[in-house]
């Protein structure tokens, strides 16, 4: 009974990592997501999956790296990867900002000049 | 003194509708030393009064940002235009009406004797004339002391908006100027560019209209933001080697 739950669970691990991935590369196709930022999900799927297809990988690893309960490493690697993912946003952020000004900067200069030019 | 200069003044306003006539019929009144030349160009930075509309009534010459950028945006977008369009001096000046338009040939003076790249106007060198709070002066205190630590340089007025720039200054700021609060900033950019910063001392008013742009109760983000904009920018231009000066 134990083994048949944990069949149906990792089937739907497989099939929701499917799905996931499925919807990324959807919206990478539609150009709706740029590659760049589309590299962290296409890894964060293929852990996914990785970790669907191996079951004892998460208990083999935690083991390794001398963590006694094993789901606490999920914790760990996600919340780690998230702040990562935050910084990154934050420095994409600050670029578009740079960069927002300077065509702001740019348009009403033209601007200007365009109006100086149809006064004469 | 060099006889020709070209100056623009850039006087950024954000909803200053009460004063922006009576300051640019003042700088038209006031009479500079004969080969200066003094165009005046207020930046709209989205004001949302009637700022605009006055600005287009009466004719005066204007940039309209097409969205909020702040003092720093709206000053470089000053400093832009005047060095594409070959002014040699560009002078920053408040559009509330607090940098009187007669004290303009000091600051002149100290960037056409080639004393200064960057003159400064002041109004503590002297004590004369409207002189703020005490808890502002003390925020400009540390500024000053923070300034002189790490570049060397004594401004006593770090936070004052009226200063003129030389080309050189110009060519530097057209590239990089600090976004938020950035007075005191831009004496560091200026100094570790190897700029010469001077003061001027200068006579002030109270504000005619509108409000400062470092409100009371922002003072504690005001003094950790420009804190932390100095020595990060220190940190960029001592270590990095990176020069914004192309």
């Amino acid at each position: 009974m134990e083994n048949v739950i944990s069949y149906r669970l990792q089937i739907i691990a497989i099939v929701t990592a499917l799905c996931f991935m499925f919807f990324i590369f959807r919206l990478i196709a539609r150009g709706k997501l740029r590659e760049e930022y589309s590299f962290i999900w296409i890894t964060c799927t293929a852990l996914l999956l990785l970790f669907s297809f191996w079951r004892n990988g998460l208990e083999i690893i935690a083991h390794l790296l001398g963590i006694y309960y094993a789901p606490s490493l999920i914790f760990l690697g996600a919340i780690f990867a998230i702040v990562i993912f935050l910084v990154h946003l934050s420095v994409v952020n600050s670029r578009q900002h740079q960069q927002i000004k300077d065509l702001a900067q740019e348009m009403a200069i033209l601007k200007k000049k365009l109006e100086d030019e149809n006064q004469k | 003194m060099k006889t020709n200069l070209k100056v623009l003044l850039v006087i950024p306003c954000f909803n200053e509708e009460a004063v922006v006539l009576s300051l640019f019929k003042e700088i038209r009144k006031t009479v500079f030393p004969s080969g200066i030349v003094v165009d005046a160009l207020f930046i709209n930075d989205c004001s949302t009064d009637g700022t605009r509309k006055v600005l287009l009534e009466n004719k005066i010459p204007f940039i309209d940002l097409p969205v909020n950028l702040g003092i720093g945006g709206a000053v470089q977008t000053g400093y832009k235009y005047a060095w594409r369009h070959g002014y040699d001096v560009a002078v920053q000046m408040d559009g509330d009406g607090q940098h009187p338009p007669a004290e303009l040939h000091k600051l002149l003076e100290l960037i056409a004797s080639g004393e200064a790249d960057v003159a400064i106007g002041s109004r503590y060198l002297t004590g004369e004339g409207f002189q703020s709070s005490s808890l502002r002066r003390t925020g400009i205190g540390y500024f000053k002391w923070l300034n002189r630590q790490l570049v060397g340089v004594t401004v006593c007025d770090s936070t004052s908006g009226y200063r003129a720039l030389n080309r050189q200054a110009l060519q530097l700021v057209a590239s990089y100027y600090p976004d938020e609060y950035p007075e005191p900033e831009a004496i560091v950019l200026y100094a570790m560019n190897g700029l010469k910063v001077r003061e001027a001392p200068v006579v002030m008013r109270e504000r005619q209209g509108g409000t400062s742009s470092i409100r009371a109760h922002k003072t504690v983000y005001y003094m950790f933001k420009v804190s932390l904009g100095i020595i990060f920018l220190y940190i960029r231009l001592k270590f990095n080697g990176k020069r914004y000066l192309l």
